[in-house]
């Protein structure tokens, strides 16, 4: 009787994600005409805002990068049966390593600074994550209380270092020296004029390569395959000699490294310099990315691009209508987590019931 | 001699105010995860709950409303995640993190599509928040030394939430250990075959747990707003959820020990202010930051099993199902 048959296969990567993010788009539009505002108005302002116009799509292009790589770095621990909550404090403490090289080398042409910063960026970025992993693997505290609290500790460690240490004497606001325009990352606009004046720069295309890097990785490479196995059953993976410790602190450490690039996007490429509190949530945004691209690149590119379009419109709807705010697509990306994530059965139940049904009938006819 | 000790007695002091939103979401997070669900969401819930208890105390002049109100999105916010965590057998780390970020964006953007004030709530006057009660003789004690000023600067003085605060350790410390509700949380945390074997009902003492979770962490973020401060401003839990989870694994989940732990955060915290420029022998002056962070430091040692080992309920986090 209450057999659960399983759904098809085009329902169940296609079909039950796009119901989900559509039902969290319409509990958003309802919240948004509970405040006497025009949902579909608001939309309209949003895709004009994000891809109307060329610095409007650039810049849509500039979060969607930073929303891939916070994604990936979810979604690669997620592989392998972890949730990783820190890439925000990960992506934090990266800017550290990516100022630091910058600053050393302050002058260097871009093209032999962009791999550094990426490799220093990396490291550090590894490195923050490294120890929750560690402190999972070998000492068995939860990596997702352990992560929330690195966010917290990263809070005060680079609110310290920014303060007292990078300050140069003389200014005001909370920010390291400036990099040279020679040593950042080229933005995009040099090269295609369509851009006009929008941060997205070279980072852009990193993240491109690294969505088929991880593809390759997880499903491709025999460490990926070991990664699935322990993630989906981590009793199997530990009788094929799998050694669970060492993949959680490698697969921690190249989730962290991730998270990383999102520093050298906005320190290496936007800012030229190290600003407090410059993650501003893109880290956190990376979790809903990685629950609604079912933690597959395909999946991760396509939410990013959504998020980048809602960040960027978000923006143009604070102008156009000042009665909504761009916290509104918080609400937004939180109803996504849930629906995609924490209530994913919710629709498939019934769905998995309408299938049945569907395929009953077509077989008796 | 009498300037430490005043200066210590008004350290206490701020400790008491600052560690009261902590005991309640502790003690709040207590219920649930005892009761086997993982509450990652007190920090949203606090939010959502000072908020609501603001806006509420400013449109009806009423803190007591307020408080409802509080309570009432606290409920709401614990309705979420037991669907998602019990019902829906879901993720009960990604339900409570989807609710963090409800709260976030919510109280946000309906403060500022209800009070226009970039997402500050109205200032409230006195009479629509909870003031300070002198308690009984509490004036005519103030001037005996040591006795009279420890009653008078600490003990009374507070209003009403923190005393329900304080009073909620023993309730909960007594529900848990000397009733059979308790030992029936208790047990459906650790083992809910055996409860459901006794034919009591688990998803129902879930339930249970996680309303009573609502009402303490609603009473919690109520006391954000509208006692310790005149109104609502924007992500005004700061964390306070997240430091309740450190404090709640710190007390391994006992109700004594949170009390002592949130009492010792509080502390951290009401030193943070004191300790700035001062410089100390040996190590200089400390960052504010090093002590902002000292709490989850703190706690990850203790994770770490550097410090004593936390272990958590054993059902704690897995979604019970019934065989068929």
């Amino acid at each position: 009787m209450s057999v659960r048959v399983p759904l098809p296969r085009w329902v169940d990567v296609a079909l039950l994600p796009i119901l989900n993010v559509v039902l969290a788009f319409l509990i958003g539009g309802l919240i948004v005409l509970s405040v006497g505002q025009n949902p579909l108005e608001a939309v309209g302002y949003m895709i004009y805002g994000a891809f109307g116009y060329g610095s409007g799509f650039g810049y849509t292009l500039y979060y969607t990068t930073d929303f891939i790589f916070a994604g990936l770095a979810v979604s690669l621990a997620f592989h392998a049966g972890m949730f990783n909550i820190g890439p925000e404090g990960q992506a934090y403490v990266a800017g550290l390593g990516v100022i630091i090289v910058a600053l050393l080398l302050n002058g260097l042409h871009w093209a032999l600074m962009f791999p550094l910063m990426i490799t220093a960026g990396g490291l550090f970025g590894a490195f923050w994550a490294f120890i929750p992993g560690y402190l999972q693997a070998k000492r068995g505290s939860h990596i997702v209380i352990t992560t929330i609290l690195f966010n917290f500790i990263a809070i005060s460690l680079m609110g310290y270092v920014i303060t007292k240490i990078l300050k140069p004497a003389g200014v005001d606001s909370d920010e390291s020296a400036p990099i040279q325009a020679i040593s950042r990352v080229p933005q995009l606009r040099e090269f295609f004029a369509l851009f006009k004046n929008s941060p997205v720069n070279l980072t852009f295309l990193l993240a491109i390569v690294a969505l088929f890097f991880v593809y390759w990785l997880v499903w491709r490479t025999k460490f990926g395959y070991a990664m699935r196995t322990l993630g989906r059953n981590p009793t199997a993976a530990r009788y094929a000699g799998i050694s669970s410790s060492r993949m959680i602190m490698t697969t921690m450490a190249l989730s962290g490294a991730l998270a990383a690039m999102v520093a050298v996007n906005n320190v290496g490429g936007v800012q030229g310099r190290l600003i407090l509190n410059f993650v501003a949530g893109a880290g956190f945004v990376g979790v809903a990315v990685a629950f609604m691209g079912k933690a597959h690149p395909v999946g991760v590119a396509l939410a990013s691009l959504l998020f980048g379009a809602l960040y960027q419109g978000g923006q143009e709807l604070a102008f156009s209508m000042p009665g909504i705010t761009r916290e509104m697509i918080v609400t937004i990306q939180a109803l996504v987590i849930l629906f995609t994530g924490a209530m994913g059965d919710m629709l498939r139940i019934p769905l998995e019931k309408l299938f049945a049904r569907w395929q009953r009938t077509a077989g008796g006819g | 001699m009498m300037q430490y000790f005043n200066d210590l007695v008004l350290i206490f002091d701020s400790t008491v105010r600052l560690a009261v939103p902590l005991i309640l979401a502790c003690l709040a997070g207590l219920y649930s995860e005892r009761s086997g669900i993982v509450d990652i969401g007190l920090e949203g819930k606090l939010l959502g709950a000072a908020f609501a208890a603001a806006a509420m105390a400013a449109v009806s002049g009423s803190p007591w409303l307020g408080l409802l109100a509080g309570i009432g999105v606290a409920l709401c916010m614990s309705a979420i995640h037991g669907i998602a965590s019990i019902n829906l057998k879901g993720d009960q780390t990604i339900s409570g993190v989807a609710l963090n970020f409800l709260a976030a964006g919510l109280t946000t953007f309906l403060g500022q599509s209800w009070f226009h004030r970039g997402g500050f709530t109205p200032q409230l006057s006195a009479d629509q928040r909870f003031n300070p009660i002198t308690l009984p003789f509490a004036e005519q004690l103030k001037d005996v030394p040591i006795i009279g000023e420890i009653y008078w600067e600490l003990i009374s003085g507070h209003n009403i939430l923190t005393y329900v605060a304080f009073i909620a350790v023993p309730v909960t410390a007594f529900v848990l250990f000397k009733t059979r509700f308790g030992l029936r949380l208790r047990a459906v945390g650790e083992n809910p075959k055996a409860l459901d074997t006794a034919g009591m009902s688990v998803s129902w003492l879930r339930y249970q747990a996680l309303i009573i979770t609502a009402v303490l962490v609603g009473i919690g973020g109520t006391y954000l707003s509208i006692a310790q401060s005149a109104g609502f401003n924007n992500n005004m839990s700061a964390g306070r959820g997240y430091i309740a989870l450190a404090a709640l694994i710190f007390a391994k989940w006992k109700p004594w020990p949170a009390l002592l732990v949130c009492l010792l955060f509080g502390f951290l915290d009401a030193m943070q202010f004191r300790l700035q420029g001062i410089k100390f022998p040996v190590i200089g002056e400390v960052p504010v930051q090093a002590i902002q962070a000292l709490p989850y430091v703190l706690t990850i040692i203790l994770l770490a099993g550097f410090i004593g080992r936390a272990v958590a309920p054993k059902a704690s986090g897995i979604p019970y199902t019934k065989e068929r």
